[in-house]
């Protein structure tokens, strides 16, 4: 093997009580790809991210990012929360919350000044938001509120971006936006493991996939692990029809 | 005002300011009940420090009692962690049993030391400047200013210093956690200078007033600002509003200045609460009923714009018409047309015809772009 992955995940399981959220994982993300990660609702998607990240305890397993532990590589790994998960009505602005991304880097006590006011603008003019920066946060629409957190990401200039449902309710112009962004992180070498919800866009958005349902049904290049069949041991029977418009499936018995 | 009178205001005062420092972020975090629990949970904690003390202003009766607020919060965090007790209910379990904790040691143990079930409820600031700190022989003040005041500072010092790391674990623990900023020990600091606080100002001021004071003033500062450092600022000087009025009121009427001040603070809120001119309930039914008619006028002109030139334009553009085509009521159709005509957007061309003006029709033009 060449080089250490951006992600390595062996034998991980998280529980809920007596409960397996996720289990046994095994999973390998190699630098500089933009893998996503799919997979129905409680199939443990946000916890595999928040696992990843230490924000939730872990049964057992292991995880590295580039041959070293989590609290190693800090600093080298960005994370995108899904939009709901903090308060919009929050007393602060949009250059305050970008600049959130250098706090990090920053330490303790020291405070952001000249240097991270730039570096944050820089950021919004990447998402297309520099005309926003003096704005209240709780003025901004889904998709702004989802430019800003990916902004914030920006900053921080990490090696790895772990990304919960950043398409989430945004429109198709966003959409576009995002996704042209997440593919120039790619060709600047970094790894992005996204947490995405629709199905129809895997194959034109990702190289990798990891199809996910408490076990880890499939991983790999797109092509490879995004199958019909993969997907109905995903998402049960019911995925079948989801993919009847893809010609490659169309003799797929399951399809109606 | 006596001198007397003078030093119970400045105690007021700097109670009200150094209770709106960690109150604002309680406020944010959507933690505020934290503030009652902790201000009640103390009450054991201050009577067993009491005993080891005789000083209910002495530095270490302070920090003791301060710890059986924290203990309160960690029991609270407990409760929750076993997914059986949500979290105003685990608040509810705990600070009750733990504050009659307290009013039985000291109906058992205190009855015969200043130490009371009411003065733990409503404090009395009136008694304050009769315990004077002496140094170096004279006189300089009473020792309950002095305490508040190293409070208040001690405050002052926590969230100037770490103002940055308060407000990213206010606004996202995840990230904040991910940053290394550890949000629980930044949650454990902000509640010890909570119970610091709330057991500094309990002598004076007693637990209904800290409650008020950190709840209050945050929460009618947030409907005044988009900015966290002006929502502190306008915290504390709320807090101090409230206490003058509070004081005032209470020598004109001679009641309880705890409670003269906490309703002040109540009054505050309400005032702020209604006129704030942004976030304020008045400027928002004044939004709503402005958005309302500019709707209205919106929906004319587009209505005119769609059927001006047409054949039919000498029926649809009438007046009467109106309440037919856009089912409104008469009075309101002639109101609308009234000030769509006062905004330059239509004019008569007789009695009961509209016309659409150039501005009008580029209203109406732009409208349905933007449909």
């Amino acid at each position: 093997m060449k080089g250490a992955a951006a992600i390595e995940v062996r034998d991980l399981t998280v529980a809920y009580r007596d409960k397996p959220v996720l289990w046994d994982i095994d999973l390998t993300v190699p630098p500089g790809v933009l893998m996503a990660v799919v997979g129905p609702n409680g199939a443990g998607k946000t916890t595999f991210v928040k696992a990843l990240l230490g924000l939730l305890p872990v049964s057992a397993g292991r995880i590295r990012f580039f041959d070293a532990p989590y609290e190693a590589s800090r600093q080298q790994i960005a994370y995108v929360p899904q939009r709901g998960s903090v308060d919009w009505d929050f007393p602060t602005s949009v250059l305050d919350v970008v600049m959130m991304g250098r706090y990090g880097r920053l330490g303790w006590i020291r405070r952001p000044g000249k240097r991270e006011r730039e570096q944050a603008r820089e950021a919004l003019a990447r998402v297309g938001m520099e005309d926003f920066a003096g704005r209240q946060i709780r003025q901004l629409s889904g998709g702004q509120q989802q430019r800003v957190f990916l902004a914030r990401a920006l900053v921080q200039d990490a090696r790895v971006y772990l990304m919960d449902e950043p398409f989430q309710g945004v429109d198709a112009v966003t959409e576009r936006a995002i996704i042209d962004l997440l593919r120039a992180l790619r060709s600047e070498g970094r790894t992005l493991l996204v947490v995405h919800h629709d199905l129809q866009t895997v194959e034109e958005y990702f190289d990798r996939v990891m199809l996910l349902n408490v076990r880890r049904i499939a991983s790999g290049p797109v092509e490879q692990a995004f199958t019909t069949e993969n997907l109905r041991l995903t998402y049960g029977g019911r995925i079948a029809f989801l993919r009847s418009a893809n010609a490659a499936d169309a003799a797929d018995p399951a399809a109606p | 005002m006596t001198q007397a009178e003078i030093e119970i205001q400045m105690l007021a005062v700097v109670v009200a300011a150094a209770c709106a420092l960690p109150g604002a972020f309680l406020v944010l975090r959507k933690m505020a009940m934290m503030s009652d629990a902790i201000s009640h949970a103390i009450l054991p904690g201050i009577v067993a420090a009491f005993f080891l003390t005789h000083n209910l202003n002495s530095p270490l009766l302070i920090l003791a009692a301060a710890a059986t607020g924290v203990f309160a919060v960690l029991l609270v965090e407990l409760l929750m962690s076993t997914q059986r007790v949500r979290e105003d209910a685990a608040i509810g379990l705990v600070f009750p049993v733990l504050f009659s904790i307290g009013v039985l040691l000291i109906a058992r143990y205190a009855g015969d030391v200043h130490l009371d079930a009411d003065a733990v409820l409503l404090g009395e600031p009136a008694f304050a400047p009769f315990d004077r700190l002496v140094a170096l022989g004279r006189d300089i003040g009473p020792r309950a200013l002095y305490a508040m005041g190293a409070v208040g500072l001690a405050n002052v010092a926590f969230v100037a210093l770490f103002y940055k790391e308060l407000k990213i674990a206010a606004f996202d623990a995840g990230l904040a956690a991910t940053l290394g900023f550890a949000p629980t020990l930044i949650h454990y600091g902000l509640m010890t200078s909570v119970s610091i606080t709330a057991v500094a100002a309990f002598d004076a001021v007693g637990s209904i007033l800290v409650v008020a004071l950190m709840v209050a003033p945050p929460t009618a500062a947030y409907l005044l600002t988009d900015r966290l450092r002006d929502m502190i600022l306008l915290s504390a000087g709320l807090g101090v509003v409230a206490a003058v009025a509070g004081f005032q009121a209470a020598r004109l009427l001679d009641v309880s200045i705890a409670g003269a001040m906490a309703s002040a603070a109540g009054v505050v809120f309400a005032i702020v609460w209604l006129a704030a001119p942004r976030y304020g309930v008045l400027a928002g039914r004044r939004r709503r009923i402005r958005q309302k008619w500019e709707f209205a006028e919106k929906m004319l002109a587009i209505h005119l714009f769609n059927h001006e030139g047409l054949p039919e334009a000498d029926t649809e553009h009438r007046i009467g018409h109106l309440e037919e085509h856009l089912s409104w009521e008469q009075d309101f159709a002639r109101r609308v047309v009234r000030r769509a005509q006062s905004n330059g957007l239509v004019r008569r061309a007789d009695d009961d015809l509209l016309a659409l003006t150039p501005k009008g029709r580029a209203a109406a033009s732009e409208a349905i772009t933007n449909l």
